[in-house]
């Protein structure tokens, strides 16, 4: 890794100059997937003014928050210098066992829920684990991972999806709340959001396990004699990613249904988003604003090329396309402003 | 970091080869008349075992493969990869359950790859131990050569999907995807007010026995003169399908979805709920989450089918070849559609929500528990 100015001094939470706090001045830094989101949203609008209504675009952040939170947990991974392939997988296993084990009993959802978490937890420190202290590269494990999970729900599954999921287990993904002053019905997906969100942005700017995060992604060699306990912060930073995962997976569940392929390449999404997001524009190595911003773009962007009317094979070039004249930007733009990224 | 790079571009070339597979035309006139015909034909069979009916039928001598049992069935499955090809296999083993004849049953999975598919077949005639071969080709130009060889060495069953060469003893399978999307199309075209909105959605480009289905219901659309919006992509996927169909109806009303596969049609149906709009008319499959939605809410649809049932088919040829009894060739199985007239028959509330009801299974030992129900 480069050494990379910001990155010390948000690690270390001191800022020259003016002192701006680190999250802010992360989000001024990524300034630019702000604009583009901007820019996105404001055409979608322009294709259809009723976008912005309030109903209409809650439930345009309602689809997006599974993707937003999977992003959020996908950073930690990504600011610790790995990647976390298994998210989709634990999703699919996620909505799969749920109804599996819930089978349309709403008493069943909250220990099902419970256990869900559980699993969770148990991914994330073998995936932290191995690639800590067996060296595996966390590419390599995460994607024995996927396939481990996607063999486990298709084992315990049979092959077809079995069972359903409880109205009260959807609710977190398809309910609203009903009569809200100004703006209507608010999805109970948008308030869970903005919960996970907050204990998001608050994990990796406020904490002393964000500041490691970071410190591990940068130098871990450095971190270790600064007494940072290096797999301990993977492990966790692999625990994060597992429980958005699960959480994802809840909302998921909740707004389409039962389904063996809900899972299927979100993780891949959730890497481009973060790309978009914090490591690639403009380089602020990590902030959790910009990734979350970059998962609501990616998923804007679906939509606008949906509203375009494109067919859709050409709708995946597109993206990609787009993803890498992002990345390709903001590399550009860090050689020519003199800074040092790796992207 | 450093891997970012290489993966995007794997993505962009993903996605760049994915828009250029899609010019291929896969529209068959003569194809679409036979089997619009076919719809309309009665079967000859038992009317209550439409898995031994045949439509047509044309039967040939089979004296030549005839053995003396106990016979070894050897089948190469292209996959057991979704919910209608689990209650397939289910369906078929059971039926092999019935056929003492039958003292082993060797299953080969390829798991949707051709290359895997030509070297189980090949391993299977090496090996010297079947008497005879189903196959269940995975796609139909690449398993041709190796189904041509198989040929030479043993009887050949196909089923589900088809190859480009008669040497088989038989093709056994439903009337096909252009009689599935016209069941759809014309039911749409009966019930929808005038100058009504349709929406297509379609699980995958460049896939024949989806491409058929397309085609057909599109050329009934174009009879009909009826606005069809769009044209959708869903991946089979059931977020996908809700976020399209969110999309079409912030832009205006639908009246009707026409779907190639019923997989994802409650989610479509969620997304009218959601958005407050009343429910289309809509196309499903016989799987129960649709079958139930449809009787609960009292929708105005049809279940166009593709039946499991001809799994069991599959094995009845088999049979049927290895004692030396004549078998219709090819063997056109009936292609039936769920109405609200034979809803109810077809609604089994303690299966799973992916059980495809048209499988013939429910008469068989062991139904529900293994097929999953309670």
């Amino acid at each position: 890794m480069a050494p990379n100015v910001s990155t010390e001094q948000a690690a270390a939470g001191v800022m020259r100059g003016r002192s701006w706090h680190p999250a802010i001045a992360g989000v001024i830094k990524v300034l630019p997937i702000f604009l583009i989101l901007a820019g996105i949203l404001v055409w979608i609008a322009f294709l259809n003014p009723r976008f912005l209504e309030p109903a209409q675009f809650l439930n345009f952040i309602r689809r997006s928050a599974p993707l937003m939170i999977l992003a959020g947990g996908q950073l930690f991974v990504i600011v610790v210098g790995g990647f976390d392939l298994s998210q989709g997988s634990l999703v699919t296993l996620t909505v799969l066992l749920g109804a599996l084990l819930a089978s349309g009993d709403p008493s069943t959802t909250w220990w099902v829920i419970l256990l869900l978490y559980g699993i969770a937890l148990a991914v994330g420190v073998f995936n932290g684990a191995v690639t800590s202290y067996l060296r595996v590269p966390s590419f390599i494990t995460t994607l024995g991972m996927l396939l481990t999970l996607k063999g486990a729900a298709l084992l315990a599954t049979g092959g077809a999806p079995r069972g359903a999921l409880p109205t009260n287990f959807r609710a977190f993904g398809r309910a609203y709340i009903e009569g809200v002053p100004l703006l209507g019905r608010v999805p109970w997906a948008v308030i869970v959001l903005l919960v996970i969100g907050g204990v998001l942005i608050f994990l990796f700017h406020y904490t002393q396990f964000g500041k490691q995060a970071l410190a591990v992604g940068d130098n871990q060699h450095a971190a270790r004699l600064s007494g940072v306990n290096v797999g301990l912060v993977r492990i966790a930073a692999f625990v994060v990613s597992a429980l958005s995962a699960v959480t994802a997976g809840i909302m998921l569940g909740g707004f389409s249904g039962v389904s063996l392929n809900v899972g299927d390449g979100l993780e891949l999404e959730s890497i481009s988003a973060v790309v978009l997001g914090g490591a690639a524009l403009l380089g602020g190595r990590g902030n959790m604003l910009a990734a979350l911003a970059g998962a609501l773009t990616l998923q804007a962007l679906f939509t606008l090329l949906n509203f375009l009317g494109l067919p859709s094979p050409i709708r995946v070039a597109v993206q990609g396309v787009i993803i890498i004249g992002a990345v390709g930007f903001a590399s550009w733009r860090a050689a020519r402003g003199g800074q040092e990224t790796e992207a | 970091m450093k891997l970012i790079k290489p993966i995007l571009v794997l993505f962009a070339l993903a996605g760049m080869t994915v828009a250029l597979s899609q010019a291929s035309e896969f529209f068959d006139a003569k194809e679409l008349a036979f089997q619009r015909a076919a719809m309309t034909t009665t079967p000859e069979g038992p009317a209550d075992q439409p898995w031994l009916q045949a439509i047509n039928p044309n039967y040939i001598d089979t004296t030549q493969y005839a053995t003396e049992a106990p016979w070894t069935i050897c089948f190469s499955n292209a996959g057991v990869n979704n919910a209608w090809r689990v209650v397939g296999w289910t369906t078929m083993q059971a039926e092999v359950d019935l056929h003492p004849e039958i003292a082993n049953f060797i299953h080969v999975d390829a798991e949707g790859s051709d290359d895997k598919q030509i070297s189980d077949i090949n391993g299977l005639l090496a090996s010297g131990n079947c008497d005879a071969l189903i196959v269940s080709p995975n796609t139909t130009a690449a398993l041709t050569p190796v189904v041509e060889s198989a040929c030479k060495q043993l009887p050949v069953i196909i089923f589900d999907r088809g190859v480009n060469t008669d040497c088989p003893v038989a093709f056994v399978g439903p009337i096909g995807g252009y009689a599935f999307g016209i069941a759809g199309a014309e039911f749409i075209v009966d019930n929808l007010p005038k100058g009504g909105n349709v929406l297509a959605l379609r699980i995958l480009p460049g896939v024949d026995v989806l491409e058929t289905r397309w085609s057909g219901a599109e050329q009934i659309f174009k009879e009909a003169g009826v606005n069809v919006v769009g044209a959708e992509f869903t991946e089979g996927s059931t977020a996908t399908t809700k976020a399209i169909v969110e999309d079409y109806l912030q832009r205006g009303n639908i009246d009707a979805v026409w779907m190639d596969a019923g997989a994802t049609s409650v989610a479509a149906l969620e997304a009218f709920e959601d958005a407050g709009a009343p429910y289309p008319i809509i196309i499903g499959e016989d799987q129960q989450d649709f079958l139930i939605k449809w009787k609960e809410e009292g929708l105005t649809a049809i279940a166009p089918t593709y039946p499991t049932f001809q799994w069991r088919s599959a094995i009845i040829a088999t049979v049927k070849t290895l004692k030396g009894e004549s078998i219709p060739s090819p063997w056109v199985l009936p292609q039936l559609v769920i109405t609200a007239d034979t809803l109810d028959d077809y609604i089994e509330p303690n299966m799973p929500p992916l059980f495809y009801a048209m499988c013939g299974c429910q008469t068989m030992p062991n139904f529900p528990q293994r097929w999953g129900g309670r």
